[in-house]
């Protein structure tokens, strides 16, 4: 049956106030493995870049692999949110505000890696237009200003796109916390009253939002691609990158929101509101993603081939049947192989079948991105200088550090913000009379059931099953 | 510049010539073998033919400072940078470290200074002074000794006449003992290298890439091929 308002609220805003010796054991290890990340970066600025793999000539590796993969994973988010808000879907209700947050955090991680990545990163604000001693603009012809501009807009764009539905829910606990956190809530709340004009300001903000933000995501990859793109080395200089790269991008965002839904219903008890039927909607999202990025997979390398270019033969050879095709096919297995069949068949389609697929599938995402750019670099033109490559315990250790500041400012955000959007939750879950009834004890304002009638629909009621 | 390579021989003089004149560090045998070497000529080598019949061939490599550099576009801070008569300069100070340059680089003759600069003793004392040394975490190439050139000018501009073609040569064409490598201007059509360049034997490396390199190489038909054995 239905959860009434104060049941949503409560459930909801239990893990924001309370938190057990689990979770603080959980910030342990996540800020331990970024305090990690935190020395090797330091060892790698004091000695130079060279406590790296990297060498000549393969310049980009982990850095850039792991740069491309966060900007991919938080194309979760927005954009997933984005969509399902504009075709109104009722079941997205519970799923928003989780992969709202992942596309934050996890852009502000691919914001980092860049900045850690470079010769002299003390240096990284030169790429910052500003009238400077040096008297000179940054060049807007490389692509690399290019991804500084559109990932500065994104992270702009979807950390307002987090917030905006944050704040009636911030009103919320506001009336509700003491001490700090009501000072925090009153802040986040932007003197919240919940009036008919702030719910209309509210929800207009929120639609121009979730119509701004799509094409920025879309820039954002399709840039990342160019990164590659506008150079003319092999298997690199690829009209399809832009498409392919976001396509990647979504597949990889879809994946890490189930596996973070997943969490979040087992470890913060959501099992009533995180259903099967959530996962089972992600589960098809994530199969089209899958068959998608095959499609594209497929037309790149039987272009490649069927070109037969020398150059590039040589890196489509090494990744498919030398020394990367171990790796190849890993990537081959984990983003279709797996996936396909417990995606595509429903009984398989569970919680524990999309987590699986899911697991898979960022795995497999992370090898697509080390096999665009290390193969490329070793075989360029000249054959004299090809190269090998093996990462060094710094660039592990800065790799684990991301996916512990990933958990770290996740499992922060979750004691300050309930993860799933309790007004929008209500304002599906309630009927029209079930409203009238609570209106009187929750909004006194009345201005809750214009929003509330409105947009309950069929589809929401999901949740009362 | 055109590289004659018909005359190579292969001794790599250039390449310690280049590293003298231009305070190249020494990697070491360690850092070498894990791609730390910096040389920003190289002589590849490449055979032709199976043995018995075998014949090596020796292809110097430097920054072939092209007309359309892939390397100049991709530099966010304007570091690789095309100056007004057309060579591909280096501003170190510029350089924050991207890399770009060196992926987007065809031919893979710019290099990282991975740690500090280190010279084998008793290489530190010989530092020339008319070059900078460079720092951790910056891209280095290549400049066609642009400290001899610019010389050269001042030169002639303080005896107030017009440089003379091979009045002065880059280290590597000047250490080039069976004379493979000349150098000179060639916008000018009755320089050596121009005459050269004219030659039926010119290529360019990787040229079809539309990289317009200012490398010539000169060069018979391969051997395999059959023709000028």
């Amino acid at each position: 049956m239905a959860k009434t308002a104060e049941q949503i609220r409560a459930d909801l805003l239990r893990p924001v106030f309370r938190s057990g010796p689990a979770y603080w054991l959980a910030v342990g290890v996540s800020g331990s493995m970024v305090l990690a990340g935190v020395f090797a970066f330091s060892y790698q600025v004091y000695h130079g870049l060279g406590v790296w793999g990297l060498n000549w000539p393969v310049f980009w590796a982990f850095d850039i692999t792991n740069f491309v993969f966060w900007i991919g994973i938080s194309h979760a988010g927005t954009l997933i949110s984005a969509i399902l808000r504009l075709a109104n879907a009722g079941w997205r209700r519970p799923v928003t505000r989780c992969a709202e947050a992942i596309t934050v955090f996890a852009l502000s991680i691919g914001a980092i890696i860049p900045i850690c990545h470079l010769g002299r990163p003390w240096l990284f604000f030169w790429l910052v237009p500003y009238p400077s001693e040096r008297h000179i603009w940054p060049n807007f012809r490389s692509p690399l200003l290019w991804d500084f501009f559109a990932i500065l807009t994104y992270l702009t764009g979807s950390t307002i796109f987090l917030f905006l539905p944050i704040i009636p829910d911030a009103a919320a606990a506001r009336d509700l916390a003491h001490g700090w956190r009501k000072k925090l809530y009153a802040l986040l709340s932007l003197g919240w009253q919940g009036n008919p004009k702030q719910w209309h300001r509210l929800e207009s903000a929120m639609h121009i939002m979730a119509i701004a933000i799509i094409p920025v995501a879309v820039s954002v990859h399709t840039i990342v691609s160019w990164d590659f793109a506008m150079t003319p080395v092999p298997m690199w200089h690829s009209t399809i990158f832009g498409p392919y790269f976001v396509c990647g991008a979504i597949f990889s965002g879809v994946a890490a929101l189930i596996l973070a839904m997943a969490l979040l219903r087992k470890f913060l008890h959501l099992e009533e509101y995180l259903e099967p039927i959530h996962f089972d909607h992600m589960g098809k999202l994530l199969l089209t993603m899958s068959l998608l990025w095959f499609y594209f997979t497929f037309a790149e390398r039987l272009t490649t081939w069927y070109g037969n270019d020398v150059a590039e033969m040589s890196v489509f050879w090494s990744s498919i049947r030398q020394n990367f095709a171990p790796l190849f096919w890993t990537m081959v297995t984990c983003n279709l192989i797996i996936p396909f069949p417990l995606l595509a068949i429903k009984r398989f389609r569970t919680i524990t079948g999309t987590v699986i697929a899911s697991s898979t599938i960022v795995v497999g995402m992370w090898i697509e991105r080390f096999l665009i750019i290390v193969p490329t670099l070793e075989h360029k033109f000249l054959p004299y200088s090809w190269g090998t490559y093996r990462p060094t315990w710094v660039e592990i250790t800065l790799m684990v550090a991301g996916f512990g500041m990933m958990a770290l400012l996740y499992l922060l955000f979750s004691k300050l913000v309930p993860m799933i959007s309790m007004w929008e939750l209500e304002a599906g879950v309630r009927k029209a009379p079930i409203y009238r009834h609570q209106a009187v004890a929750f909004e006194p304002s009345g201005a809750r059931a214009r929003a509330g009638v409105r947009e309950a629909e069929p589809l929401a009621t999901d949740l009362s099953r | 510049m055109v590289i004659d390579l018909d005359r190579c021989t292969g001794c790599e003089a250039c390449v310690v010539a280049c590293h003298a004149e231009n305070n190249i560090g020494t990697a070491g045998p360690d850092q070498a073998a894990r791609g730390r070497a910096m040389h920003w000529i190289r002589v590849e080598r490449y055979w032709e033919g199976e043995f018995p019949n075998a014949r090596i061939r020796f292809q110097p490599v430097l920054c072939q400072q092209c007309d359309d550099a892939p390397c100049e576009p991709v530099c966010p801070t304007y570091a690789s940078y095309h100056t007004p008569e057309g060579l591909n300069a280096q501003v170190y100070n510029r350089c924050i470290g991207t890399r770009f340059c060196a992926n987007a680089c065809p031919y893979t003759v710019r290099f990282l200074n991975f740690y500090n600069p280190q010279w084998d003793k008793p290489l530190h004392l010989q530092l020339n002074p008319d070059v900078s040394v460079r720092s951790v975490g910056i891209m280095e190439k290549c400049t066609f000794c642009v400290q001899r050139i610019r010389s050269a000018e001042i030169q002639a501009e303080g005896e107030k006449r017009e440089l003379k073609d091979g009045e002065f040569n880059p280290a590597c064409v000047q250490s080039c003992a069976p004379r493979a490598m000349v150098f000179g201007d060639l916008n000018d059509p009755n320089s050596e290298v121009s005459r050269l360049a004219r030659s039926g034997r010119a290529t360019k490396l990787l040229g079809e890439l539309g990289t317009k390199p200012n490398v010539n190489y000169l060069q018979r038909e391969s051997w395999e091929n059959g023709k000028n054995g």
